[in-house]
């Protein structure tokens, strides 16, 4: 087992290097100059050469390469002369816009992209598995047709859509809540489940339609192997063939699928936080990358792939936890 | 009372494409203590037959009557079904990888049968777990009955399978191609394995196989079905010695021989298995039927002219083919 995770580590390690380089090439070939964007427009050459200068913009890419990975685990000091910053541990430069760590940027927005994540995946779990389940067990009837018919119509719905109706139905026409405004968990409990309601219905719509049919494949699918005719042969109760014998297996891929969302959702749903002017991480890349804030999307970008990449990791070890058949002895 | 009784059993399936009509008019019997083989090729009802006994078919239109130690089952309730299952008559299915969950330890799975039908404790029904495994010859049943099916060979998978099926001490074991799946030497053991539970607990036994080779081993007597109806039925030696039916007939034809000269080709049966979709009408096998072959007009009539049922035509042995019956 132990050998395993170090196996693992090191692969999400090299994985992580490679999508790290990949992005960094693509920002040195963009033709957006770095030392422009940070200096201003109207900044006169001589400026724009000697902050190129300070930002090590002239060494080859591989040195700026190596000094960005080197700087995440180790920090840097940035700049020259008199204008020399200590970039702390974990490094990822600092925002162009703000001037603030890249870190503590998105450290800022990440409680607010994992509330809505989280949240979200609550109700579409709950309304996803409900509707699959249902749907499976009730294969062919009305219900089962009328559940598939609206999911691929849910599924169908873009999130900007979706999104523009709750807020017009609900807070234009009824009138039920005000428009939300993102309120801290710590903060305001309940203020924060208010205004993330909306949001988190949203987001959960589509992935509850998704989640939905693939709950119904599955369960079809396991109700259909040979050991649930053997449970049933037993002589079980059909509630437990189903509850036990169906449903654990059933369900093993939706907690894959689970896993790999949850990964993307944590380091933002762009669409929904932009429309409901969340402030995560999703909205930050948004404004970062309109305003080519290289170092900001640079940071997002990795973030994101350390955050889908682990996630990847804990769905095998939840696998391993489920299915004794993944266990590595 | 005889244990197992079951009179003009039949099984139709609706299709996209139409209505399978997988096992029509079947009739036959098992007593404690006896074992009957049912054998045919694949697609002529052997399989369904026993899930029909079991009452395991979802969505599938059985009719006719199964009578457990004289208890009618079909049409009966769910429950008094379910009760029956699993406590007074077993089944072993072929492939045990499948069979068995992959999520829950061997242990865990019969002491879950064991539970249910006697309300048994965890550990009463894991402690009676572990003496079927032993039953069944799994060494270390202790330390085994805490595994997984993937960490058992295919041979003691199949006594897992057994064992689970014994857990309840039932009174008939269906087993359904118990040994397809094993090589040859662990086939014996698993046959020899049922032969003597049979005999020391008086149990009645249905094996369903296409191995003729099974059949001599373990059967007392003998159904052999052909395109979802029985074409002839008769004691174990008879039926090897003096079969009736051209199908049997074939059947044992095509038996490679140790004693055949060199060179010869082994027999087939010409033709293919018939579409249970559109059967053939009357007798389902006068397509590839030798004797209709030869036979005149009139003669071919008989074989067209509806479906044959079984006709005892000597002590013990019947035979569906309308031509061939008291003296062959």
């Amino acid at each position: 087992m132990t050998g395993f995770l170090i196996r693992r580590l090191f692969g999400i390690a090299v994985t992580l290097l490679v999508v790290c380089a990949v992005t960094f090439c693509i920002f040195y070939l963009l033709p957006s100059d770095p030392a422009v964007q940070f200096c201003g427009k109207d900044c006169p050459p001589d400026r724009v050469a000697q902050v190129r200068q300070q930002m090590g913009l002239n060494a080859p890419l591989i040195v700026q390469f190596g000094r960005y990975v080197l700087a995440i685990f180790a920090g840097r000091s940035m700049g020259t002369g008199n204008y020399v910053v200590q970039c702390h541990f974990p490094c990822f430069g600092y925002s162009f816009q703000s001037g603030r760590p890249v870190w503590d940027l998105m450290m800022d927005r990440l409680p607010t992209s994992a509330s809505l994540a989280i949240g979200a995946a609550v109700i579409w779990l709950l309304l996803g598995l409900a509707a699959g389940v249902l749907s499976a067990l009730r294969k062919n009837t009305w219900i089962d047709r009328t559940v598939m018919v609206g999911t691929i119509g849910m599924a169908a719905l873009p999130v900007y859509f979706t999104a523009m109706i709750l807020l017009y139905v609900v807070v234009a026409v009824l009138g039920l809540m005000p428009y939300p405004r993102y309120v801290a968990f710590t903060d305001d409990p309940v203020g924060w489940f208010q205004n993330l309601l909306l949001p988190w219905v949203t987001l959960a719509l589509t992935f509850a339609a998704i989640y939905a049919r693939m709950t119904r494949s599955s369960v079809i699918e396991t109700l259909a192997e040979p050991y649930v005719r053997t449970a049933r042969a037993k002589g079980l109760p059909e509630r437990r063939v189903v509850g036990r014998h169906g449903l654990r297996p059933a369900l093993t891929p939706i907690a894959t699928m689970l896993g790999m969302d949850l990964g993307g959702l944590l380091a933002g749903a762009l669409i929904t936080e932009s429309l409901f002017g969340l402030p995560g991480v999703g909205k930050l890349f948004a404004d970062s990358l309109a305003k080519s804030d290289q170092p900001v999307v640079m940071g997002i970008t990795l973030l994101a792939s350390f955050f889908i990449i682990m996630s990847n990791l804990v769905v095998d070890l939840v696998y391993a936890w489920i299915d004794p058949r993944a266990r590595v002895s | 009372m005889t244990l197992l009784e079951v009179n003009d059993l039949a099984v139709e399936f609706n299709t996209a494409e139409g209505t399978v009509q997988a096992v029509k008019g079947i009739d036959f019997a098992v007593e404690r203590g006896r074992t009957l083989g049912i054998v045919g090729e694949s697609g002529s009802g052997k399989s369904v037959t026993s899930l029909a006994v079991m009452g395991l078919h979802r969505g599938a239109k059985v009719t006719g009557s199964v009578r457990f130690d004289g208890t009618e089952l079909i049409g009966a309730p769910d429950e008094t079904v379910r009760k029956l299952r699993g406590r007074r008559m077993a089944m072993v299915f072929q492939d045990a990888l499948t069979a068995l969950h992959p999520y829950f330890t061997i242990g865990d799975q019969i002491a879950e049968a064991h539970r249910e039908h006697h309300g048994s404790s965890r550990k009463e029904s894991w402690a009676r777990a572990v003496e079927v495994l032993g039953d069944v010859g799994i060494p270390e049943p202790a330390r085994r009955a805490g595994e997984y099916p993937h960490q058992f060979s295919g041979g003691m998978r199949q006594r897992a399978m057994i064992a689970l099926a014994l857990s309840c001490e039932p009174d008939l074991i269906i087993a359904d191609e118990p040994t397809t799946a094993l090589d040859v030497t662990v086939q014996a053991q698993v046959l020899d394995l049922l032969m003597r539970l049979k005999e020391e607990r008086g149990l009645g036994i249905i094996v369903i196989t296409h191995d003729l080779g099974v059949i001599a081993r373990v059967a007392d007597e003998v159904l052999v079905m052909y395109g979802g109806s029985a074409v002839e039925q008769a004691p174990a030696d008879t039926l090897f010695t003096s079969p009736r039916h051209p199908y049997t007939r074939g059947l044992l034809d095509s038996l490679p021989r140790l004693d055949a000269a060199d060179g010869e080709p082994l027999h087939a049966i010409p033709g293919n298995p018939p579409s249970l979709l559109a059967p053939p009408a009357g007798c389902v096998f006068h397509p590839r039927c030798p004797v209709y072959a030869a036979a005149d007009t009139g003669q071919r009539e008989l074989c067209t002219a509806g479906r044959p049922k079984l006709r005892l035509v000597a002590s013990e042995h019947r035979n569906a083919c309308v031509h061939l019956g008291e003296t062959a």
